[in-house]
């Protein structure tokens, strides 16, 4: 199984990053062969529609989890429609988040926020 | 050189609340026979002070791309050619997001196995109408759109279609894409500044656009204090001509909030504008001022 989660930096101890379309990485974990693979998100720096852009760079991967803090409406939708499932992450770093997925202690999230689009 | 006859001024300020509204309103309502044009698609409130007599009412609206799930064979080009993320390839097939679409028509002229069309999707509606000389434009986006700008497009063609006379066009708030579609065609740019320090900030940003721009531009110096005005030091300071000053005004501002236009329920105010307005064509159109 290969988990997403959006990082602030390219390490397993740094902590989860507030905004998964504008992450400036991604973790990509396999719990199955315990190896990860960082990617750069190139969808940080679109100006809009960023979260579409993240939610296709992770179905690009393969990847059929993601954690996240929060995750907006149009890359939900695109995540949902790959069957790639959005669990809520908790405080903390990377790898205490696939730890505690893994041990089921994760919940899906069910809050997609609309987007922060053409703030003045 | 501008005409006073057909002269287009856009007031803009870069903060909200500075008095633009107040101030393009008034100067349309002064100036006899006008278009005022409101801009601010997204909370459009000018015509609740002329409360016009609506003559027309139309939709605008965008195409987006819609695709023919049959031709489509899964390449993945439209999806990597837009720079907006409108398409996202969800299972071999490409997905639209509409509200994310720029209508630039580049998915559609790309296509190789010719699967996309464009449909015609209302993103907001524009309203004419009249109260006394005044023509009024208003623009509304609906809610949860991305862009107003082809609102934007359409208003400032209505209003240019009018008979020939003075075109005030009420921007919308901040320095982004909107404001830019707003002062385009504009002959001059009124800057409307409030004294406070978040108001010059954000007239800054304005002030450097209207630069890029290479539009010529005025102050009026709203809600100014009895004291000193920080807005005024940095108008000074940057050789900014300022074309007048509206004194922080109680009456004024109970006016407003009532919604009411206050050229048309003050001789007081009357007078004020009308001298606001008269600087104004001098200044924009340089009118020659007698010799004496």
């Amino acid at each position: 199984m290969k988990i997403a989660i959006p990082l602030e930096q390219k390490d397993l101890n740094a902590s989860l990053c507030p905004s998964f379309g504008r992450a400036p990485y991604f973790l990509f974990y396999d719990s199955d062969t315990e190896e990860g693979e960082f990617v750069e998100n190139s969808a940080a720096t679109t100006p809009g529609g960023a979260g579409i852009r993240a939610a296709q760079i992770i179905t690009d991967y393969d990847a059929d989890i993601v954690l996240t803090p929060r995750c907006g409406e149009n890359a939900a939708e695109v995540l949902n429609k790959a069957d790639v499932a959005i669990y809520k992450s908790m405080s903390g770093t990377a790898r205490e988040n696939v730890t505690a997925f893994l041990a089921g202690e994760l919940a899906l999230l069910r809050d997609f926020h609309s987007g922060f689009h053409h703030g003045r | 050189m501008a005409d006073r006859r057909d002269m287009k001024v856009a007031v803009l300020s870069g903060k909200g609340g500075t008095g633009k509204t107040i101030v393009s309103v008034n100067l349309a309502a002064v100036a006899g026979t006008s278009v005022y044009i409101d801009c601010d698609v997204e909370e459009p409130n000018g015509h609740l002070f002329f409360k016009p007599v609506i003559s027309s009412v139309e939709e605008v609206a965008v195409k987006i791309p819609v695709i023919d799930a049959a031709k489509c064979n899964g390449c993945r080009r439209c999806v990597d050619f837009c720079k907006f993320n409108a398409l996202a390839l969800i299972k071999n097939r490409p997905r639209v997001f509409a509200k994310m679409c720029h209508s630039c028509g580049g998915c559609m002229l790309l296509c190789p196995q010719k699967a996309i069309s464009e449909q015609e999707r209302t993103i907001g509606v524009i309203q004419r109408g009249t109260a006394g000389n005044v023509t009024v434009c208003t623009g509304e986006l609906n809610i949860g759109e991305a862009t107003g700008i082809p609102i934007i497009k359409r208003l400032l063609q209505l209003g240019a279609a009018d008979v020939r006379c003075p075109v005030f066009i009420d921007c919308p708030p901040g320095s982004a894409c909107t404001v830019m579609e707003s002062i385009k065609d504009a002959d001059y740019c009124l800057l409307v500044v409030e004294p406070t320090l978040f108001g010059i900030h954000n007239f800054r940003m304005v002030y450097e656009l209207v630069r890029l721009f290479n539009k010529r531009c005025g102050v009026i110096l709203n809600k100014c204090p009895a004291g000193g005005n920080p807005a005024e030091d940095f108008c000074v300071e940057h050789g900014i001509t300022i074309l007048s000053r509206i004194p922080f005004d109680h009456e004024l501002g109970a006016l407003s909030s009532e919604a009411k236009t206050a050229v048309w329920e003050s001789e007081r105010y009357r007078r004020q504008f009308a001298l606001i307005y008269e600087t104004l064509i001098q200044e924009v159109c340089h009118e020659a001022v007698a010799y004496s």
